[in-house]
C-alpha cells in the first residue's frame, strides 16, 4: 500500500487525461473539471491514490478527464462500485460524480445507503435538473410545471430536493455550491475531501443545450445576493446586496425579515454546521428559489465512525500465502469431525 | 434413570441389518424438524456411515400451526455403502402431527414405519389437516407399520425436574423424537447430548430438560416393546482421513475463502439475504479472522456492483445470489465482462418464475446464465455437481475468474445449497493453488495498455495505487488495446470476437468430460449440476442389469469442455435429465446437431432415482427388451 502523505507539488494541469473532452461548449462541467483539479493538486494525494468512479449521464464522464485511476460504470450504480473499492482499498481517496437522474432517480437507493454508513468518500452530485445525456427529458430535480420533451403539458411530479435527501439519511457532511462560483466551490470541494466519512456535495450545474438559465437567480451578480445565502458556520443567517436581509424562526418555521427596521443581526438564527441532530441542516436545505435564498455553503459537518474503518476491526490482513494454512485447517475443522482408519 | 450410556443397555435387542436406510422427520416448521434432522445426521457421522440429507421447508418462517403449508421435513439417507442421494422412498417417517404424516406418508415405503407423535392427533389438528377420522386408529395407514407414542405427555415428565414452564417443556419433543429413532438405528446419543450442552450452556435448565428428552426418547423404546426389532447400518467404507459433514452453502463460502487466501488476497462478498442462498453470507461474515470482508448490500445490483469495484481495487471478489436476484445483476455482470474485472457470481438456484418457489430446488437458470445479458455477453458458467463438490467448483471458478479477467457463473441449487454429505477434510498444502499477477509497470516505458492481452486472452489487472499506470475503464466500447472509448464499427466486431475468443480459450484449461461406464454405444446420460447422485445411482442399477449405458456430466457449462462434441457422437442414444424444461437440452441439439432427449421435471425437488431409471427405460422402450 502507498502512502498518500507523499507531497507530489502537483499543479492542477498534471491531472490533465490525454482524452478530448466531449461535453457541449459552455457546459458547467468544465467549470466544476477545473476546480476539481485544482483542489486535487491543494490535496497533495499522489494521483495513483485517487479513483474518480461515475454512473451514466454527462457529469458521469467526467472520470475520461483526469489522469487518476477511473471507473465508468452503469447507470445509478457508482456508490456501490465506489463503496467496493474503498472497503478493499481504504488507503485510495475515492470521489464519486454522479447527477439529478443518476444519483437521485435510478441509484436514490445506493445515495441513502452510501450516506447512512457514512463510508469515507467524497460523492459530487452534479444538478442541472433535466436530462441531458438523452436529450431534454425532465429529471427528478425539475421543478413542476416545466415542459419538456416528456411533459409536454408541464411537469406534474414534486421534485426531489436533494439536500433533504442527504441529510435526511443523516449525512455527516452536506454542502452545496454552483459551477461558476469558483472560489467558493474550490472552498466546499475541498473542506469534503478533508471530511472523514460520506461528504455530499450538491453543485448547481446549467446545461447550455437542454435547461440554460436553470441557475440565472443564483448566479447572476445582479440579482445572485437575494436569491442566496452564504452559510458562515457560528454566523447569523445573512444575505442580500447590502446584507439587509436575515432568517429568523417562528413559529418552527423559517422566515425572512429585514435588518433595516426592527431586527438585528443578533435576532436572527445562527447558523450551526457541528450540531448533532440534523435539523438546522434539514431546514436550510428546504428553503428554495423563489420563497427564500438558497443556502450555499456547508450545511452540516459532524464527527461519527466510518463505516470501512469498522468493518476493518472485524477484518485482519491475509498473511503471505504459505505451504500448510493452519487458520484454514482450523476453520475445515470446525463442528463434528470424525476419523475414517485405513 | 440410570446414569449407563444407553447404546450399552440395549445390547440385548435384536437389531437386523441393512444397507441403507432412509427417513424423514417432519412436522410444523416451528416443531425443530432440521433441528433434529441435522443432530441425527451428525451423530451418523460420526458413527461411520455414509450419507446425504434433503431438508424440505415451507417458506413461511412459523405458518399457522397445523396446517398443510406449515410442514417442515428433514431427509437423510444413511448407509453402509457410497451412496449420492437422500434416497428415494423412506423406510420410517416421524410425524409430530396429523398434517405432516398426510403430506408426507405417500413418500414411505410399503411396510415402512410411522413414528407418529400421538398427542398431536387431537380433533382441531385432525380438521386443520383436512382429515376426517384419525388415521392412526381408522385403519388407512395398514399398508406401513404405525408406531403411536405419546410424545407431549412423556416429554413434560422427562422435563419435569428441569424446572421449565409447559410450553417452553414441550418445545422439548422434537428431541424426544429423535431419541426414539437413535434407538431404532442404534445412533450414539453422545455427540448430540454434547452439542446440547454447548449451544444451551446460557440456559441449563432448558439443556437439562432436552437432553432428558433425548434420553426418555431412547428409554422408552428399551423398555416399551414398540418395534419388532431394532435396525442396525453397518459403518461404511470410506476411504481414509477425517471427516465432517458439510452442507453445499458451507462448501460454496470455504472454497471461496480458500481460493483467496492460497492466493494471498482477501476475500470480499458482496450480497443481499435471499433464500437459499443467504447462508453463504451468514458463513462467510464470521470469517474476518481469515481476512474475509463481508458488505450486506442494499440490493442485488448494490451487491455486485461493490463486488466490482473490489475487484477493480485488488481483492478477489465474489457475490451470491438466487434466480430472482441473478435477474437484477445481469447488467453489472456485462459491466464486469466489458471491464473484464475478476468476479465470482453464485447462483443457488430455486424455482421460478418470479418469487416462484422459493425455498424449492430446481436447475431452471441455466438459460439465464448463459445466454441472459443483453448484448454479445459471453460468461464462464460453472456448476456443482454434489454439497462437498461445491468447494472445489468454488476453488475453480475463482481460479478461472482470475486467469481469464472474466465474471464466472457459478450454478448451485436449493438441494445442493441445503443439502449436506460427508466431506473429507483437505490438507491445504494439497489443494490447487493459481497465481496472480498484476501489472506494476510497462516494458521500455511506454504508456500502459489496459486491453494488451496475454497469451490467454486476459488484459492485465492493474491495481489503483500503481505509480504512472493510471487508467480509466468503464462500460463504454473501448479500442482494441488502449482502451480509450470508441465506436469504429470494425473495433466493435474485433472486441466482440477478442471477449469470446477470451472464454472460449478457458477449455484449454479445464479437464476433458469423463465417461462412466461404456465409452462408446447405446445409451449416453448426460447431466450436469445437482442431478449428479440421482444419475449415477440410476445408471449404476441399469449397469449392474447389463444395460449397456454410461453418465457423463458437466461441471463446465461454458465452455464446455473441448471433447464434448466427440464424447456424443459415440452413443446412439443421448438422454439428458434436468430440473427444468429443457434448457441445456436445446443448447446440445443446436451446439452439436445431437438428436438429445430430455428427461425433465420442475416439481420443487430432486430427481428420485427411480424417475430417472423410468425415464431412460422409457426412452429406450422398444430397442431394450
Amino acid at each position: 500500500m502507498t502512502s498518500n502523505t507523499v507531497n507530489s507539488n502537483l499543479k492542477p494541469s498534471a491531472f490533465t487525461s490525454d482524452q478530448e473532452i466531449r461535453w457541449c461548449p459552455g457546459c458547467g462541467n468544465y467549470a466544476i473539471l477545473a476546480q476539481v483539479k485544482k483542489v486535487l493538486a491543494d490535496l497533495n494525494i499522489p494521483r495513483r491514490n485517487i479513483v474518480f468512479v461515475s454512473g451514466i449521464g454527462c457529469s458521469s464522464r467526467f472520470p475520461y478527464y483526469l489522469d487518476t485511476y477511473g471507473f465508468h460504470g452503469i447507470h445509478g450504480r457508482a456508490l456501490p462500485i465506489a463503496t467496493g473499492i474503498k472497503l478493499a482499498r481504504p488507503d485510495l481517496s475515492v470521489w464519486v460524480v454522479t447527477g439529478d437522474g443518476d444519483g437521485l432517480s435510478i441509484g436514490g437507493n445506493h445515495l441513502l445507503h452510501a450516506i447512512r454508513r457514512n463510508i469515507d468518500i467524497n460523492i459530487l452530485l452534479f444538478n442541472n435538473r433535466i436530462y441531458g445525456l438523452t436529450k431534454g427529458q425532465y429529471s427528478p430535480t425539475s421543478e413542476q410545471g416545466k415542459k419538456t420533451k416528456t411533459s409536454p403539458h408541464g411537469v406534474i411530479d414534486y421534485p426531489l430536493r436533494a439536500l433533504s435527501v442527504a441529510i435526511g439519511a443523516e449525512a455527516t457532511f452536506a454542502a452545496r455550491s454552483v459551477d461558476i462560483d469558483h472560489t467558493h466551490l474550490s472552498m466546499v470541494l475541498h473542506r469534503a475531501a478533508l471530511h472523514k466519512g460520506t461528504s455530499f456535495v450538491e453543485i448547481y450545474q446549467n446545461c447550455r443545450i437542454f435547461n440554460d438559465g436553470a441557475f440565472t437567480y443564483a448566479t447572476d451578480k445582479s440579482v445572485r445576493d437575494d436569491h442566496r445565502l452564504i452559510l458562515q458556520n457560528g454566523q447569523p443567517l445573512v444575505f442580500g446586496k447590502n446584507n439587509n436581509k436575515g432568517i429568523v424562526l417562528r413559529d418552527s418555521e423559517p422566515q425572512i425579515v429585514d435588518l433595516n427596521g426592527r431586527y438585528s443581526a443578533s435576532d436572527l438564527l445562527v447558523h450551526d454546521e457541528r450540531t448533532q441532530e440534523p435539523t438546522l441542516a434539514y431546514m436550510l436545505s428546504r428553503m428554495y428559489y423563489p420563497d427564500f435564498p438558497e443556502p450555499m455553503g456547508v450545511f452540516r459537518a459532524v464527527a461519527r465512525p466510518c463505516y470501512n474503518e469498522q468493518l476493518d476491526k472485524f477484518s485482519v490482513p491475509v498473511p503471505m500465502p504459505q505451504e500448510i494454512d493452519h487458520a484454514l485447517e482450523a476453520l475445515y475443522a470446525s463442528g463434528e469431525v470424525w476419523e475414517v482408519a485405513g | 434413570m440410570t446414569n449407563e450410556p444407553p447404546t450399552q443397555r440395549s445390547a440385548r435387542i435384536e437389531r437386523k441389518e441393512s444397507r441403507a436406510v432412509a427417513i424423514r422427520f417432519c412436522g410444523d416448521s416451528g416443531d425443530g424438524m432440521q433441528l433434529v434432522g441435522t443432530r441425527f445426521t451428525d451423530s451418523s457421522s460420526v458413527f461411520g456411515n455414509d450419507f446425504a440429507t434433503l431438508p424440505d421447508y415451507p417458506s413461511e418462517i412459523r405458518a399457522p400451526a397445523g396446517s398443510l403449508v406449515g410442514v417442515s421435513g428433514f431427509q437423510i439417507n444413511f448407509s453402509s455403502e457410497q451412496i449420492h442421494t437422500p434416497g428415494d422412498l423412506l423406510d420410517a417417517l416421524v410425524a409430530m402431527n396429523p398434517a405432516a404424516l398426510k403430506k408426507n406418508h405417500k413418500d414411505l415405503a410399503l411396510g415402512g414405519i410411522v413414528v407418529a407423535n400421538e398427542d398431536a392427533f387431537t380433533e382441531a389438528n385432525l380438521q386443520k389437516a383436512g382429515m376426517h377420522s384419525n388415521p392412526l386408529v381408522d385403519g388407512s395407514l395398514h399398508e406401513y407399520r404405525v408406531v403411536a407414542i405419546p410424545m407431549e405427555k412423556l416429554t413434560l415428565q422427562a422435563a419435569q425436574a428441569h424446572g421449565l414452564n409447559q410450553r417452553d417443556a414441550l418445545r422439548c419433543k422434537n428431541f424426544f423424537a429423535l431419541g426414539v429413532m437413535c434407538w431404532l438405528y442404534e445412533r450414539p446419543l453422545e455427540p448430540i447430548a454434547h452439542w446440547i450442552q454447548e449451544k444451551l450452556a446460557a440456559n441449563k435448565s432448558l439443556a437439562g430438560a432436552n437432553t432428558a428428552a433425548l434420553k426418555a426418547g431412547w428409554n422408552y423404546c428399551d423398555t416399551v416393546e414398540l418395534f419388532q426389532h431394532g435396525y442396525r447400518v453397518a459403518k461404511a467404507a470410506i476411504p481414509p482421513g477425517r471427516y465432517r459433514k458439510i452442507t453445499g452453502n458451507e462448501a460454496l463460502a470455504m472454497g471461496l475463502v480458500t481460493a483467496a487466501r492460497l492466493a494471498g488476497k482477501r476475500l470480499f462478498y458482496g450480497s443481499y439475504p435471499i433464500t437459499p442462498a443467504s447462508a453463504i453470507l451468514e458463513t462467510l461474515a464470521g470469517m474476518g479472522h481469515l481476512g474475509v470482508r463481508t458488505f450486506q448490500a442494499e440490493d442485488e445490483i448494490a451487491a455486485i456492483t461493490s463486488a466490482i469495484g473490489a475487484s477493480f481495487a485488488g481483492d478477489c471478489a465474489a457475490t451470491g445470489t438466487s434466480g430472482p436476484g441473478l435477474a437484477l445483476k445481469t447488467e453489472a455482470i456485462g459491466l464486469a465482462v466489458s471491464t473484464e474485472l475478476p468476479l465470482v457470481i453464485i447462483d443457488v438456484q430455486r424455482c421460478g418464475p418470479s418469487t416462484g418457489l422459493p425455498t424449492k430446488t430446481e436447475q431452471s437458470d441455466y438459460f439465464q446464465a448463459v445466454m441472459g445479458r443483453n448484448g454479445e455477453c459471453p460468461v464462464a458458467v460453472l456448476a456443482a455437481a454434489s454439497p462437498a463438490d461445491c468447494f472445489d467448483m468454488a476453488m475453480e471458478a475463482m481460479r478461472i475468474a482470475v486467469e481469464y479477467m472474466t465474471p464466472v457463473i457459478l450454478l448451485a441449487d436449493g438441494y445442493l445449497g441445503n443439502g449436506s454429505e460427508p466431506w473429507r477434510i483437505p490438507n491445504t498444502a494439497d489443494l490447487p493453488r493459481f497465481r496472480i499477477e498484476h501489472l506494476i509497470k510497462t516494458e521500455d516505458g511506454e504508456p500502459f495498455k489496459p486491453y494488451k492481452r496475454n497469451e490467454r486472452g486476459s488484459r492485465p489487472w492493474v491495481l489503483p495505487g500503481t505509480e504512472g499506470m493510471e487508467h480509466r475503464i468503464g462500460g463504454l466500447e473501448k479500442q482494441n488495446i488502449t482502451g480509450v472509448v470508441n465506436q469504429d464499427p470494425a473495433n466493435h466486431q474485433l472486441m466482440v470476437n477478442l471477449r469470446a475468443q477470451k472464454i472460449a480459450n478457458i477449455a484449454d484449461s479445464i479437464p476433458d468430460l469423463q465417461v462412466e461406464g461404456n465409452t462408446d454405444g447405446d445409451v449416453l446420460v448426460l447431466g450436469w449440476g445437482s442431478t449428479y447422485g440421482s444419475i449415477t445411482t440410476a445408471v449404476k442399477r441399469l449397469t449392474e442389469e447389463g444395460r449397456p449405458i454410461a453418465h457423463a456430466h458437466l461441471h463446465y457449462l461454458n465452455p464446455m469442455p473441448s471433447n464434448t462434441g466427440d464424447v456424443l457422437s459415440r452413443y446412439k442414444t443421448v438422454l439428458i435429465p434436468e430440473l427444468n424444461t429443457g434448457q441445456l437440452l436445446l443448447k446440445i441439439r443446436g451446439e452439436f446437431l445431437v438428436d438429445a432427449q430430455g428427461i425433465n421435471k420442475v416439481e420443487g425437488r430432486p430427481f428420485l432415482v427411480a424417475e430417472i431409471e423410468a425415464g431412460i427405460r422409457k426412452a429406450m422402450q422398444g430397442e431394450w427388451k
